[in-house]
């Protein structure tokens, strides 16, 4: 493990910005220097972890966030989970999910399971596939590239794979009792794209990121 | 290491929260990642108390109202959030019932609370070691969103048990409000700025 160290306060440090950062979670004005690939660094003052490159780590994001685009495909039109009691039987993809919600006045309430289930992972995806694209292939950064990371890490929170797939857990044991159930092939898609993306995100090293963008913009 | 950390902002800088990039005092945004440099205030608590009342208010008909409406043959029953984590142990299934009623009460009251807590605290210098309430922010940062556990059950059943007369599972009102609130809450955590608790206590932790 290494550490930035807090800059020698003589007073000449406003000459050179662009050798200091400051600590994103406790604003902790720190000496800047490149940390190497494999190594973990963190501030001195709040312990959070500032930046931790990995080797590759761009081409790796680059093949989940592909991987993971993939499977949300699977997930979305394979059937997801199928129920069977006193001789009927129900399908439901993950889009008959999504529609639970569209009667009455818990409508708006499907729109917001559409973005938080499918349309935001996938948006995330996208932009990181559109971002560390070029990155890893060495090239110049694309022209949104900039913007499109930010709104891939704003989306972060709201991107709720994971809480879905320990409610589809959840609801197959309140089920179980009712009646008999199959899990369908999406099912097993979206846990897969649960693996991806939580891989992805230890990967991320979103100063290391900015950093990158910002080397390799043309000038 | 244990030599005397200052922040961006006491050495008359500014830090972005995003990418760390140090900029002269008046900058308004970011050169390296574009995002708004606005210093942060005491007042910016505001948006913070209204996403948390916001919620707050959501959340009384999350419980009161019906989440679940069963019909089996021809009996149709509804469930609240408190009563289906009941109706889970009638049932025997201890852990779902823990997971449910842990997603779906202690988290949204702990939430509440805790950025009740962290916000008051920063304004009216409340003495704790404020390495632990760096780590409570976080630990309210990282769980708000699992309480949408709950609703995503819902929906996952209502969209599964539609087998007519036998069974058939419908969302009940709640589902909304109870979405509304942990959205609101998670609005509520997002517009803290988390530097707000360093700069409450100037003295270095060590």
């Amino acid at each position: 493990m290494s550490v930035h160290t807090p800059p020698q306060m003589s007073g000449d440090h406003s000459r050179n910005l662009d050798a200091l950062i400051a600590c994103p979670a406790c604003d902790a004005l720190l000496r800047d220097r490149s940390v190497a690939a494999g190594e973990t660094a963190t501030c001195p003052r709040c312990h959070s972890v500032i930046e931790a490159p990995r080797r590759l780590a761009m081409t790796r994001i680059l093949m989940l966030a592909m991987a993971g685009l993939i499977l949300m495909v699977a997930a979305v039109f394979f059937p997801f989970l199928e129920v069977s009691a006193a001789g009927l039987s129900q399908r439901s993809t993950l889009v008959d999910t999504v529609r639970a919600f569209s009667g009455g006045l818990t409508v708006p309430l499907t729109y917001a399971m559409a973005a938080l289930i499918v349309v935001l992972p996938t948006v995330r995806f996208l932009a990181l596939i559109y971002v560390l694209g070029p990155m890893a292939l060495g090239w110049y950064p694309r022209r949104f590239a900039v913007p499109a990371f930010r709104m891939a890490e704003a989306l972060r929170p709201w991107a709720m794979a994971e809480v879905f797939i320990v409610g589809v857990a959840v609801a197959l044991v309140k089920v179980a009792g009712l009646a008999h159930v199959a899990i369908g092939p999406a099912f097993w898609a979206f846990v897969g794209l649960v693996v991806v993306t939580v891989l992805k995100d230890n990967f991320m090293s979103r100063v290391t990121v900015w950093k990158t963008l910002e080397a390799r913009r043309p000038a | 290491m244990n030599a005397p950390v200052v922040t961006a902002r006491q050495a008359g800088l500014i830090g972005c929260a995003q990418c760390g990039k140090v900029h002269r005092a008046g900058a308004v945004t970011c050169l390296r990642c574009g995002s708004d440099l606005r210093p942060r205030s005491a007042a910016r608590l505001q948006a913070v108390w209204a996403w948390l009342i916001a919620g707050l208010v959501v959340y009384v008909p999350a419980n009161v109202y019906p989440m679940l409406k069963t019909s089996s043959l021809g009996r149709t029953t509804e469930s609240t959030i408190l009563g289906g984590v009941v109706e889970l142990m009638h049932h025997g299934s201890y852990g779902i019932a823990g997971i449910v009623f842990f997603a779906s009460i202690i988290i949204p009251i702990a939430k509440f609370l805790a950025i009740m807590f962290l916000a008051l605290s920063v304004t009216r210098q409340v003495r704790m070691r404020h390495h632990n309430r760096h780590k409570l922010f976080h630990v309210v940062e990282f769980i708000g969103r699992w309480s949408m556990i709950d609703v995503f059950v819902v929906a996952i059943l209502a969209s599964l048990v539609q087998l007519n007369f036998a069974a058939s599972i419908a969302p009940g009102i709640a589902a909304v409000s109870f979405a509304l609130s942990v959205a609101f809450t998670m609005v509520s955590a997002l517009s803290f700025d988390e530097r707000l608790i360093w700069d409450a206590d100037p003295v270095p932790a060590e």
